[in-house]
């Protein structure tokens, strides 16, 4: 069994072993109830087996909820053990514990988190507002889905069988070396991260070819709606930036799997080249991640505010010029590692031009509400934090672009105050404006607004109690990853971040009670139309959840705004154009390749960090054996009947006729 | 108090200048867009009749050439600071003084620092004494992970990397302790890793290297002891140092057993 003994399995630390024993609980109550309700079948042909985007999408942004859970729990521990281990205390977690709960959270909050929560709305959302009814490859979106579950369930592995890394999030080397890191704790991060990022990448590839490529009649590049523009620009930067990552973390491998020296400290190897090439991906990363939700909030803004987009080009062109300058920045994050005068000038200028598109993203929403008739929904309420929160944080990351400022407060805890500012105000807030905003779309009823709010409230001011504080402790002189508190001034700004993080879970809390109540609730809150805000791109022209192809026939695009001219003109003449004609379509048939890839490769990562060849060997055989299953399929397609179309898309046409009755052509 | 706002040196002065510099030209963009962004949610309303609803409106030549500007002429404006300064302020530029500057080797171990000091041959673990109002010329590497070398009071961090030698001066205005630390995540006992700077008169430095040579040498075998610790230590002092130990560190030659040298050369 290689490495792998009893004593991997910590029974001696309570912390630990109660939550993984609550997890597996929590684990096997499901997987008991699925299987006694007879739920099985159902799941493993709808949605385990399934490649349709929406569901693909719907199950991402399922993983990343379950994982923002697991990392918030890593988050309340490190404010807890901060808040406790002041005036000479111990607080309750030793550091060799602390150290993996904040590499942890860090790994899962954006692998885990804000990834799959992007992906998953990108999935769900790009093919619908294209006027498409699949993405490019299918099958593949699936075995990416899957793959970055694998990636998942070993981070959690970790917590009951072994460690996980003492090294931060990036496990900058020499510490993440063999030398010095001897545990499973750094295979465990190395491995998860290989399997996840090669889900990553399939994704990317997956869905950039299907905004490159695929339109519907009419739509062209320049009518695409803004979110695919970001997430077009989203994917070409995973495309760039994840073959980075990978080829990086595999030369770490390298070094601790068979002797070779690529950032060793001794032997000629150079651990700067790491860090380097960590931030080369980290860098575009950010943009990765906050770019769909730049998209998200775009989308949101116009609606709810009943108006175009201001400044469409402008806002593409934005887009793209942060696509492009993502990569021409990384050496921000290490201008302290004594590079020079130019070096470092060179690259806070760099980053600080990117601040010119995202400032005026930021305009250009400004006037997307100036002259709107602005409806204060939960989607629009988060963008609006947004804006507020991302302008300060924006603030404080070009404050560090200036390289002099970064000489003393690099590494502080002002640096975990910026990137959280900019991470929560800007990723998450997207998620969760595009969760509320896309739910109905998703599920065919609404979230429950009164519990949405409450949770929106709760999270905004649990962020600003919770990280304000960061910005003054950083300036006291506190460097972030330490395990207990050393000087007495810090102590109630200490207590105060405690209190943000408990009122963030309030919001946490909120945020489940609010989809309980909405699916009780479900009667009252349907959907019927299919188009719950007044949209204007072409998701809403689908009835609520839409069919698994989408569309019954091909939208035929005339304008930007497409949905939002065809809704005019129906209403102006009050009549749906007429009936199209309805011809059988071929759709892809359910595979279970992605989950069963997944399994092996689950399989073939625990065996590499336990050292056990021989289920590696059954891993990789399993794997390629699943490949070549797939690849010799015979019936790839089923059809969809005209009759079955027709009988579909006349019933949407039913209720958008009733609807049209009840709006009156503008005078 | 402490920290990076109440700098005891002209190092960290200076980058509390371009810190407040900074904020304040980026609050003179920043707070009008808070201001318009609440206004603007709050007058547009749906609910507000007197607001005019302009559904079609989503573009203006004008508009779009101002948007682009400002940050444009913002960032040309901080581009230029940040330029200046990292040049003004590089850390391996030699401060301007009325002294030669007193030279500094600093070693990162698990979890301590080593300071030598080549000139008067002795060495110090965890306290760093120097003279006030003298420039200092750290030369630093580690003897194990990345670590950073940060004084907040004092100015600029830089990373020590074993192999490597980076460079940093610092000069303290006047006698005080300043709190120093590692600020790059180095393992387990990295919270613990701190020291203390202590600057004094010049008169007063002297008379405290005149007392450290009669402390105990750091020969190879305390250096081995030391490095091969891992844990924080109470400050110690060393009344000799091995001849190049920095310069071995550096280039990971082992630390040979050679008689330590003392400080008056014999």
């Amino acid at each position: 069994m290689g490495k792998l003994t009893w004593s991997a399995i910590p029974f001696d630390q309570p912390i630990p072993m109660t939550a993984s024993a609550v997890m597996l609980l929590g684990i096997a109550a499901v997987l008991v109830w699925v299987v006694l309700k007879g739920h099985l079948p159902y799941l493993w042909r709808e949605w385990i087996t399934s490649v349709d985007h929406k569901r693909i999408g719907v199950m991402y942004c399922m993983l990343a909820a379950v994982m923002l859970v697991r990392g918030f729990i890593d988050a309340l521990m490190m404010r807890s053990q901060l808040a406790l281990s002041t005036g000479g205390a111990a607080g309750y977690l030793p550091p060799e514990h602390y150290d993996q709960i904040f590499s942890a959270h860090g790994t899962i909050m954006i692998f885990f988190v804000a990834m799959p929560f992007m992906i998953g709305l990108m999935n769900f959302v790009a093919p619908l507002q294209l006027g498409i009814r699949d993405v490019a490859f299918p099958t593949l979106n699936s075995v990416s889905l899957w793959l970055t579950a694998s990636g998942v369930l070993l981070v959690n592995v970790s917590l009951i069988i072994g460690e996980f890394a003492r090294t931060g999030w990036l496990a900058y080397p020499p510490l993440s070396e063999l030398q010095f890191s001897p545990g499973v704790g750094v295979d465990y991060y190395l491995w998860a991260l290989q399997i996840s990022g090669v889900g990553t990448l399939l994704s990317g590839i997956n869905l950039a070819t299907t905004i490159l490529k695929m339109h519907a009649p009419g739509m062209s590049y320049t009518r695409m709606p803004i979110f695919c523009w970001t997430a077009l620009a989203s994917n070409l930067l995973i495309v760039a930036a994840f073959p980075i990552l990978t080829a990086t973390f595999a030369m770490l491998l390298l070094d601790r799997y068979l002797g070779f020296h690529f950032f060793t400290n001794e032997l000629g190897g150079n651990p700067m080249m790491y860090i380097n090439l960590i931030w080369a991906w980290g860098h575009p990363e950010v943009y990765i991640l906050v770019l769909p939700a730049f998209g998200v909030f775009s989308e949101v803004i116009s609606t709810f505010s009943g108006k175009p987009l201001f400044g469409y080009r402008s806002m593409v062109a934005a887009t793209m010029a942060i696509c492009l300058l993502s990569f021409l920045v990384w050496l921000h994050h290490f201008f302290t590692m004594g590079a020079g005068a130019d070096v470092n000038g060179f690259f806070g200028i760099m980053t600080m031009i990117i601040a010119v598109p995202t400032g005026v993203k930021i305009f250009n929403w400004l006037f997307t509400l100036y002259g709107g008739r602005v409806r204060f929904t939960v989607p629009l309420l988060w963008s609006l934090a947004f804006m507020l929160t991302f302008v300060i944080g924006g603030m404080t990351g070009v404050l560090m672009a200036v390289p002099p400022a970064d000489f003393v407060l690099h590494n502080s805890v002002f640096l975990v105050a910026h990137f959280h500012n900019v991470v929560i105000g800007g990723v998450l807030f997207g998620a969760f404006a595009g969760y509320t905003y896309w739910f109905p779309k998703a599920f065919g009823f609404t979230l429950d607004e009164r519990w949405g709010k409450a949770a929106f409230w709760c999270w905004v001011i649990g962020f600003y109690v919770a990280f304000m504080p960061l910005y003054g402790l950083g300036l006291l002189g506190m460097t972030r990853r330490m395990q207990h508190s050393v000087e007495p001034s810090w102590t109630p700004l200490l207590h105060l971040a405690a209190v943000g993080a408990l009122i963030i879970l309030a919001g946490i809390v909120c945020q489940a009670v609010q989809l309980v109540v909405s699916i009780r609730t479900r009667q009252r809150r349907w959907d019927v139309t299919g188009d719950p805000w007044d949209g204007r791109t072409l998701e809403w022209a689908t009835p609520s959840p839409p069919p698994s192809f989408n569309f019954s026939v091909m939208p035929n695009v005339t304008g930007e705004e497409a949905y939002w001219g065809t809704k005019q003109r129906a209403i102006k003449e009050q009549r749906l154009a007429d009936e199209p004609q309805y011809v059988p379509i071929e759709m892809p048939l359910n595979s279970p390749t992605g989950f069963v890839t997944a399994f092996f490769t689950t399989v073939t990562g625990f065996a590499l960090i336990w050292h056990i060849w021989w289920q590696v060997a059954f891993g990789l055989l399993g794997a390629f054996a699943t490949f070549v299953v797939f690849a010799w399929r015979d019936r790839v397609e089923h059809e969809i009947t005209a009759e079955q179309l027709a009988k579909i898309d006349r019933e949407r046409r039913r209720v958008r006729t009733e609807a049209l009755a009840n709006r009156v052509p503008p005078a | 108090m402490i920290g990076v706002l109440n700098p005891a040196g002209p190092v960290g002065a200076g980058e509390r200048i371009i810190l407040y510099d900074s904020v304040a030209i980026m609050l003179a963009i920043v707070i009008p867009t808070m201001a318009c962004t609440v206004f603007f949610a709050w007058w547009f309303r749906a609910s507000n009749t007197r607001a005019k609803y302009r559904p079609e409106w989503s573009y203006s030549g004008r508009l779009e050439m101002l948007v682009w500007s400002i940050p444009t002429l913002v960032v040309l404006f901080l581009g230029g600071i940040a330029w200046e300064s990292s040049h003004d302020l590089d850390p391996a530029v030699p401060l301007a003084g009325q002294t030669e500057p007193l030279q500094v080797q600093v070693v990162s171990l698990d979890w301590k620092w080593l300071f030598i000091y080549p000139q008067q041959h002795v060495a110090s673990v965890n306290q760093l004494i120097i003279p006030a109002g003298v420039p200092i010329h750290f030369e630093l590497t580690s003897a194990t992970v990345m670590n950073s070398f940060f004084v907040p009071q004092l100015g600029s961090q830089i990373y020590t990397m074993a192999g490597m030698a980076t460079e940093l001066n610092l000069l303290a205005d006047h006698p005080g302790d300043y709190g120093g630390m590692s600020a790059q995540f180095s393992g387990d006992g990295f919270s613990d890793m701190r020291f203390t700077v202590t600057a004094m008169p010049q008169a007063q430095f002297n008379a405290w290297v005149g007392t450290a040579h009669g402390s105990p040498p750091l020969d190879a075998i305390t250096y081995a002891a030391l490095a091969a610790d891992h844990t924080s230590t109470n400050a110690m002092t060393f009344g000799s140092v091995i001849a190049n130990l920095f310069h071995d560190i550096l280039v990971m030659r082992p630390i040979a057993a050679a008689p330590a040298r003392d400080g008056k050369g014999s």
